[in-house]
């Protein structure tokens, strides 16, 4: 250890993978429907995707979370995400593809992706 | 980055261990690898919840899920349900982290950890302690960085001066006193050494700082060796504590090959270094003076002081000697400032304290509380209360060296000093509740019989006058107390408070001063009634039955496994008090609660 920079950056490094373990209010959620219908439909690659593009885009502060069945199971698999302030916005009929973009749109600038969202499906 | 969508907590202290956490971790590994879950879930073994009660204890994240008393086959659940599917098991959660509308509890509004404030403890059951970047991830090594490279020894010193702390070890000794006169003793070599040779039976909250938190003591004591101009730590940790001892060993490898010990640390050109030495289990070892002679290989045997350690300690070089959970003070201390350190506490006692709560109690464990708590909020609140509602009839405090504080003291607020104003001492922070079924008098006895065992042997009145006091004792409990015993008993216990070596002589007497000033009557009815009123001292003890009550229906008669009840049925039985060997047997069949222990 030589200086007080190579701490910080040992903890900056760390902190990301450990500050889950801390009660959180702010940070973006984003939960999975993952009742039977959720899984039947494919929720478990969305899932997936979702984890992968965190990790890759080293977005510490995005928590996500499974829930059972949100009640339209046609539209499944289904996904909420909520920005820290904003109000919730519900994906459906999601795709890992769809994913990459509802996180580079979304999650990360802000944008919601209004195409793949509930109201444009109805 | 590596990011998991979910954190699994499992306590790895010796708590949860001795119940089954080892097992439940490497269940949830292959239950993991089973469902495919190895790149989602992070299994992270941590130090000790504080819990203890109801370990293992697991906690699972972002939820804060708060699983109790985790048993193997539970595991497939927790995994295949909650970690799976994402619903959590709610009949496995601990009680009292669920809201009533089965919400979870966030970890600080369950009732156990609301009145509790974790500094010393901050990190345990966070991080992982085998992982030195989790530790530096919760501000680690960031105070000792500040000190090497903004700061001089003087202004370090004066720092932990300014914030109060007192020695967490039991005396409460200012620690910034003790790294002021290390550091103005002469000498070409200085030492700095860790007391972690925890032996009051009951405590374990150093054990548990080393195995949750272990970098913050090489942190502290690195800290200290720049404060006093010292280049060699040592800890010494007893040999029975082997999961410490193995994550101590881990964090100096680590701290090592970080650059954090060794040679030029942060670029200075201070250099510093930590062994361990493990004691072979003597409790007289956690006395300063003896703890030295142990780590020069010597036998372990106290010293008359002065001239004191920090003179003439280790190798005859001066020597800073703290206990573990006064070094786990110091990097917040250094981070945040005198002054947040100081505005916890009462006057003369700054910060928090750990104890370790045992005996007749619901929430067996680790609290850590502002100094100033009261009993009441640590017995009732955060302890959960006696098991049964049975009565609050003392707490023991400070282990073999301290006192039994009753019902009458119960609001008072606990510091160094109130402590000992009523007749206790803080020391490392034990505390044993008792309830109206301990025996006071054989609870000095249990304790005297300790401190004769573990008595070096160097001076009279410990090793003669303990001795002399034990054998009073027992003579009380066996039914054979004279009149006068008792002041027989309070004039050795004076004179050997005066006149012993040292700190285990001293204080020895205590728990029998203590329990003579609060619970005289109980002595006295051993002595002079010849009768115990806990109904604990075997030979003191009668089993009556209550002629009014008994309706003489014979099931007593068969209970008995020595033939010594007898009467016709349904008429009043009796006992034949010398053939009973108090076995409790026919107490408990009785339907009628007409049989009595008296």
């Amino acid at each position: 250890m030589k200086s007080l920079k190579e701490l910080e950056e040992i903890k900056q490094r760390t902190l990301d993978s450990v500050n889950l373990r801390q009660d959180r209010t702010g940070g973006t959620r984003v939960v999975v429907g993952m009742g039977t219908c959720g899984i039947a439909a494919g929720a478990r690659p969305v899932l997936l995707a979702f984890l992968e593009e965190i990790k890759k885009r080293n977005l510490g502060d995005v928590t996500v979370v499974q829930t059972g069945c949100i009640g339209v199971c046609r539209l499944e698999p289904m996904v909420e995400v909520t920005l820290p302030g904003e109000e919730k916005v519900t994906y459906v009929k999601m795709t890992a593809d769809k994913v990459k973009r509802v996180v580079a749109e979304h999650v990360v600038n802000g944008q919601v992706v209004s195409e793949f969202t509930i109201g444009a499906a109805e | 980055m590596e990011f998991y969508r979910s954190h699994v907590l499992i306590c790895g202290g010796t708590g949860c261990h001795s119940s089954g956490s080892g097992e439940v971790m490497e269940t949830f590994k292959s239950e993991l690898a089973k469902h495919n879950l190895e790149n989602e879930i992070k299994l992270v073994q941590t130090g000790c919840f504080g819990l203890c009660a109801v370990g293992p204890v697991v906690i699972v994240y972002p939820e804060g899920a708060f699983y109790s008393r985790v048993k193997d086959e539970d595991v497939s659940r927790i995994v295949t349900e909650h970690l799976l599917k994402g619903r959590i098991v709610t009949d496995l959660l601990y009680h009292d982290s669920v809201h009533e509308d089965e919400a979870i509890k966030s970890l600080n509004e369950v009732e156990f950890y609301k009145k509790q404030m974790r500094l010393a403890l901050r990190n345990c059951g966070v991080i992982d302690p085998e992982k030195i970047e989790e530790y530096i991830a919760f501000d680690g090594y960031k105070a000792l960085g500040k000190v090497l490279l903004e700061m001089t020894p003087e202004e370090t010193i004066n720092l932990i001066k300014a914030s109060g702390l007192r020695g967490r070890g039991g005396a409460g000794f200012p620690a910034g006193l003790k790294w002021e006169f290390t550091a103005k003793a002469q000498g070409d070599k200085k030492y700095v050494c860790c007391n972690a040779d925890e032996g009051d039976p009951g405590a374990f909250m150093d054990r548990s700082i080393l195995e949750g938190d272990p970098h913050s003591v090489l942190e502290a004591m690195t800290i200290a060796g720049y404060a006093v101009g010292a280049d060699q730590g040592y800890i010494y940790v007893r040999a029975e504590y082997p999961i410490a001892v193995k994550r101590l060993t881990i964090a100096i490898a680590q701290a090592r090959e970080a650059g954090l010990l060794g040679r030029n640390i942060f670029g200075t050109d201070f250099s510093f270094d930590i062994e361990l030495r493990l004691g072979a289990g003597a409790f007289v070892c956690g006395e300063e003076t003896a703890l030295m002679a142990s780590i020069e290989g010597m036998r372990g045997e106290p010293r008359p002081r002065p001239p004191f350690p920090a003179v003439k300690g280790v190798f005859g070089k001066p020597t800073l000697l703290n206990n573990v959970e006064t070094y786990a003070n110091i990097p917040p201390i250094l981070l945040n400032g005198p002054e947040w350190f100081q505005s916890i506490g009462t006057e003369k006692s700054k910060g928090t304290k750990v104890f370790a709560l045992g005996g007749k109690i619901n929430n067996t464990g680790l609290v850590e509380v502002p100094m100033g708590t009261t009993l009441r909020e640590i017995i009732y609140e955060i302890g959960g209360g006696i098991p049964d509602n049975k009565e609050f009839k003392a707490a023991q405090t400070g282990g073999p060296s301290g006192g039994c504080i009753p019902a009458q003291h119960l609001d008072t607020p606990i510091d160094y000093d109130s402590l000992t104003q009523i007749g206790s001492m803080m020391g490392s922070g034990g505390l044993i509740v008792m309830d109206n079924e301990n025996c006071m008098v054989d609870i000095a006895r249990f304790f005297l019989d300790f401190t004769v065992d573990e008595s070096c042997g160097k001076c009279p009145p410990c090793r003669i006058g303990t001795k002399r006091m034990l054998e009073i004792l027992e003579r009380i409990t066996q039914g054979k107390g004279e009149e006068g015993d008792i002041e027989k008993l309070q004039e050795l216990g004076r004179s050997i408070k005066s006149s012993a070596l040292c700190g285990l002589g001293q204080t020895a007497p205590n728990p029998v001063l203590s329990t003579i000033q609060y619970f005289r009557e109980e002595y006295e009815a051993h002595i002079r009634d010849k009768r115990c009123p806990a109904g604990v001292c075997q030979a003191l003890l009668q089993i009556i039955i209550q002629a009014e009550l008994c309706k003489g229906c014979g099931l007593c008669i068969k209970a008995c496994p020595v033939d010594a009840i007898s009467g016709e049925r349904r008429s009043p039985h009796v006992i034949d008090q010398s053939k009973c060997i108090k076995c409790g047997a026919c107490l408990e069949k009785c339907p009628f609660k007409a049989i009595v222990k008296g």
